[in-house]
Order: structure tokens, then C-alpha cells, then sequence
């Protein structure tokens, strides 16, 4: 079984568009991501180690200033709705399943670990910039924000000087 | 008027919006292949471009969407959210956030939906990001210089360039085209397949093209709605037959005096002209901001009666106008200007001895309705004190 093709980029770059442009038209905001893996995380670090949480300030003010918790947080609700959708768009599609893709000369394992080291980084530098790849490059060139437009190229920018390094990942 | 929220749709079920909002994005996203870590790294080896036409394709259309809508007078931008800028945090953020990208092959968004159709590598680069956040959120002492210095607030693009939004709005979807147009010749000859594209998609593209410019022609070229609402408004105001409901100073101090509770007195002078003498009950709505919505409870009601008064007739014929224009409310002008109420009821001088008996009435009239509107306004002070209307600002960001 062979998955279908993928739709062509400018048509799905131009739907993508509309569900931005209706999100904002509609909330007054841009879309996102990690800010819902920050909310799950962070409150459940607040569940799990109230003292401790005393003692780290960004938390502490996090939750203060997010009482509510994920359950009435926007971004994650958008998540959980991103998962549904694309869960069904992989349905449609013939995609779904237990998979691993990864670069040719490289072991699953490898794989694994540099995801989850990728994914750290992007954690973490998604905090400091304030927002990710959709969060503050995506919503950003919709809006015009200087923050937001800066931060996309420093992370392509990032990509393409780093690209080399971790060839060896992805090529043969 | 957009946004939506919170004026016409409650914080609450702005949840399902998110809901909603979130299954056009992920069906979106992995249609497009973006569930696919060899898709989204071929950006960064050349042999696949697709993020780089999905995403600038999407941003392009929001952004011209967004000026659309705002030249309309149906969205408004003073209300959407705009990243603000930390130079230093976004620049460094950014760059970790690079490295992540080419050893994780993902960003959040496009992980979540790989591990939605049950890719493993997504999963755990999910995962991965959580433990990113919490090494942040331990570790926040040591950047926190970095992530608060150089706050510049929610700064645009084109106010950094110095030119119009529409100006910066045509050189990004020039950049877009032009870079879409590079990037697929150097795909193809990566991938050692010769460019061809054949005639439909030619005149799908350049149609598409055109299409975008000629949106953006129609914004830079057409006077946008609050213009348009100007120049009419300017245009009616000289004509000869214009005529306004209006009614003469004696009559609304009556109508104060009886009816206080069934009518707007709404003072269309600036703050400070308001802050130094006004009529009894009145609510300062300056003609310049008149059309923002937070008046709309004002002038776009059926309970009460709206009186407007400046002390230029022309200020308040167009200010009558606006609401005209603006509600369905039942609107009046004073006749005269505030400085001529203010003379009418207060300081009265009794009539000498030869005075007539309408020259009594009228002192007398006015007389009583000067102290019974003190008495009134002195009564409910708290209460006719003008609410401040709070603008709402909207939150948002990653």
C-alpha cells in the first residue's frame, strides 16, 4: 500500500493561507504550536513538583499568569485540533501507520536520539524566540512583525549554515 | 468588524475556534507532505522545496488577505496581535531553533502531525521538545538578559524599512515569485530532471500571479473605507439641501431635564475642549475616533435618543452624518454651539422692568432647568460619570 500524493504546494501553501487568514479574521491571532507543548509541560511540571516550581522563576510566572491551566488554553485546543486534521488527512490519503523515516546510512536508533535532541533545541529555541516556526514565522509575515520575520531567517538561515554538518543524517 | 473575538464570540467559544482552526492546519499541513522529515530537510539540501513554496505561499495570501480585509473596514489592525520584537532572543531563538530543525527534521507544528499518523521520528522529536522547554525553563537565569534586552514591541516590517505596508506588501510577494521561480530550477537540476512545465499549470501560475498583484494594485490605488466614509461625508455636508434634525438649546435642556435617562448627549470636540466645560450628562466621543467600534453601543442603538453638539456646526452636521451612516440610532444636532449652551444656563441675568412677558417665560424657564440639571447632575454623579471604554488586546503567540 502506497500512500497517495501530496497535494501541490501552492495550492496547499494557498489553503493554508485562508485557514491562517480566517484564524486571524475570526480570533485576532496568528496560529501556533509550541506553545502548546510548553503549556502541557509546564503545568504538569506545576502538578508534579509544586516546590520546585517555587524556586524557578519562568514557571512561577507562567502559571501564574496561565491559571487556567492547558484544558483552557488556546493553543492547545489548536493542537488538538491539528492532530485531528491531520489524522484525517492522512486517512484520506492512505499515510497512516507505524513508521520511521530516516536518512539512508543511518540506524533507526540514530534516528530516534536526533529527533528527540532536535526537538529539545527547537524546545528551547522556540522559548527564547517566542514562538516557532508557525507561532512567530508563519503568523508573523501574515501580520508584518519584524520579530517574527527576523526570527524566520534566522532559523532558515541557521538550517542552511548548519545543513552541512548534518549531512551525514540525511544523505547518501 | 474583525476580529471576532471577544467582541462577537466569547473567550469560551473561542476554544472550538482553536479546535476548528487547528484541523484546517494540520489537514493542511500534511497534505502538503509536511509530515515527512525527507520533504521538510530537502529545503535545507536543495532537493526539495516544498516548504519554502508552501510556507511563503501561505504567508503571502495571509498577508495580502489581511490587508484586504483591513482596506474593507473589516478587520481591525489595532486589535490583532503582533509578535513583539526582542531583537537579541528572536535572532539567537531562531538560530537554535535552526539546529533543531537539521538534526530533529521537524519543527513543532510539522512533528505533531507526523506523530499523528503514527510517524515514530515525530513522536519523538515531540517529546524532545518538551524536554527543550523545561531545559529553558530551568536554565531561564542564565538567558534572561538575553531574552528581555533590546524590547522593541510589536514593531512591522515596513515600519523598520520605512516604507507603506502596501509597498512592503508587493516587494515580499515579488520576493515570493522570484524565489519560487529559482528554486524550482535548482530542484530540477538537483534532481537531474529537466524543467518543463507544461502549458495548464503556465496559466494556472501566471494567473495566480496576477491575480495577487492585482489585489494589491486595488489597495494601493482604491481610497480603503474610512476614506471613502470621509469624502461622502464632506461631499453632503456642503451641499445646499442638507438638513440635519436639530434642535434648539432650550429644547434639550428640557429633554435633560425630563428625560435624562432616554437620551445620549454626545460631545464630538476633542478631550480637551470636553475637559473644560460640557453639557450636563454629556459623553466625549471625538469625531475622529467616532468609527471605532467601542461607540458602537452608543450609536447603533433603538433605546435612546442621540444628541450631538461641537462648537463648530460643521464638526457636528458631520458628525450626524457619521452616525447616520454608522447605526440606526435616532439622531439630533444642538442647535448652536456648546459655548452658546453654556451661555444660555448659566449667569442668567434677570430681564430688566420693561421686559416682556416672553422675555420672563424664557428666563424663568431657563432659570429652573439651570438649577434642576445642577441638582440632576449633582444626584448621579456616579452614574453619569462616562464609563471608559477598554480596549481589548488580543494575546497570542507560540
Amino acid at each position: 500500500m502506497k500512500g497517495q500524493k501530496y497535494m501541490n504546494p501552492y495550492l496547499a501553501g494557498f489553503l493554508l493561507g485562508l485557514v491562517l487568514l480566517g484564524t486571524i479574521y475570526v480570533t485576532g491571532r496568528g496560529l501556533g504550536a509550541s506553545g502548546a507543548v510548553k503549556s502541557v509541560v509546564l503545568s504538569t511540571v506545576v502538578k508534579v513538583a509544586p516546590r520546585h516550581v517555587a524556586n524557578t522563576p519562568f514557571i512561577k510566572s507562567y502559571s501564574e499568569e496561565h491559571p487556567d491551566g492547558p484544558l483552557k488554553d488556546w493553543l492547545v485546543f489548536e493542537v488538538i485540533g491539528v492532530i485531528i486534521g491531520a489524522f484525517f488527512s492522512g486517512v484520506i490519503s492512505n499515510r497512516v501507520g507505524i513508521k520511521l523515516e530516516r536518512g539512508p546510512n543511518i540506524t533507526n536508533r540514530t534516528r530516534i536520539i536526533a529527533a528527540i535532541i532536535g526537538g529539545a533545541f527547537f524546545g528551547f529555541g522556540s522559548q527564547l524566540g517566542r514562538g516557532c516556526t508557525s507561532g512567530a514565522a508563519l503568523s508573523g509575515m501574515a501580520v508584518m512583525s519584524f520579530g517574527g520575520l527576523i526570527t524566520m531567517v534566522a532559523i532558515f538561515g541557521s538550517g542552511y549554515a548548519f545543513a552541512w554538518f548534518f549531512r551525514k543524517l540525511w544523505l547518501k | 468588524m474583525g476580529p471576532l473575538v471577544p467582541f462577537m464570540i466569547s473567550n469560551e467559544f473561542n476554544l472550538i475556534i482553536a479546535l476548528i482552526a487547528g484541523i484546517g492546519f494540520g489537514f493542511v499541513l500534511e497534505q502538503a507532505g509536511f509530515s515527512s522529515t525527507k520533504k521538510l530537510v530537502g529545503l535545507f539540501y536543495g532537493y526539495d522545496f516544498t516548504v519554502l513554496k508552501v510556507f511563503f505561499t501561505a504567508g503571502v495570501t495571509a498577508m495580502i488577505g489581511v490587508l484586504w480585509l483591513a482596506h474593507w473596514g473589516l478587520l481591525d489592525l489595532s486589535l490583532i496581535y503582533i509578535n513583539p520584537t526582542f531583537l537579541w532572543s528572536a535572532l539567537l531563538g531562531g538560530a537554535i531553533m535552526g539546529i533543531g530543525f537539521i538534526i530533529g527534521g521537524f519543527c513543532p507544528g510539522t512533528s505533531i502531525c507526523a506523530a499523528s499518523i503514527g510517524k515514530l521520528d515525530g513522536l519523538a522529536f515531540v517529546f524532545g521538545g518538551g524536554l527543550g522547554v523545561i531545559f529553558f525553563a530551568e536554565g531561564y537565569p542564565l538567558v534572561k538578559n538575553i531574552y528581555l534586552s533590546e524590547a522593541w514591541g510589536g514593531v512591522l516590517m515596513n515600519e523598520m524599512l520605512g516604507m507603506s505596508k502596501i509597498m512592503f506588501a508587493v516587494l515580499l510577494t515579488v520576493v515570493a515569485f522570484i524565489a519560487f521561480y529559482l528554486t524550482g530550477l535548482l530542484e530540477n537540476r538537483v534532481n537531474r530532471v529537466p524543467t518543463a512545465v507544461n502549458k495548464r499549470k503556465r496559466a494556472i501560475y501566471a494567473s495566480a500571479i496576477g491575480f495577487a498583484l492585482l489585489l494589491l494594485a486595488v489597495i494601493a490605488f482604491f481610497p480603503d473605507s474610512k476614506n471613502r466614509m470621509e469624502a461622502r461625508i464632506n461631499k453632503t455636508v456642503i451641499q445646499k439641501d442638507f438638513t440635519s434634525a436639530s434642535v434648539p438649546a432650550d429644547q434639550l435642556a428640557s429633554d435633560i431635564v425630563n428625560n435624562y435617562y432616554r437620551i445620549n448627549i454626545i460631545d464630538v470636540r476633542d478631550t480637551a475642549a470636553f475637559r473644560a466645560y460640557h453639557l450636563p450628562f454629556a459623553i466625549n466621543i471625538p469625531y475622529e475616533i467616532m468609527a471605532d467600534r467601542r461607540w458602537g453601543k452608543i450609536l447603533d442603538q433603538k433605546h435612546k435618543v442621540n444628541y450631538f453638539y461641537a462648537d463648530d456646526k460643521q464638526i457636528a452636521a458631520k458628525a450626524y452624518l457619521l452616525a447616520g451612516y454608522l447605526g440606526n440610532a435616532e439622531n439630533y444636532i444642538l442647535n448652536g454651539s456648546a459655548v452658546n449652551f453654556h451661555k444660555l444656563f448659566s449667569n442668567l441675568t434677570p430681564p430688566g422692568v420693561e421686559a416682556n412677558k416672553s422675555e420672563i417665560d424664557t428666563y424663568n424657564f431657563r432659570q429652573k432647568s439651570a438649577t434642576e440639571m445642577k441638582i440632576l447632575v449633582d444626584a448621579l454623579k456616579n452614574s453619569s460619570e462616562p464609563v471608559i471604554a477598554k480596549t481589548t488586546k488580543i494575546k497570542g503567540g507560540c
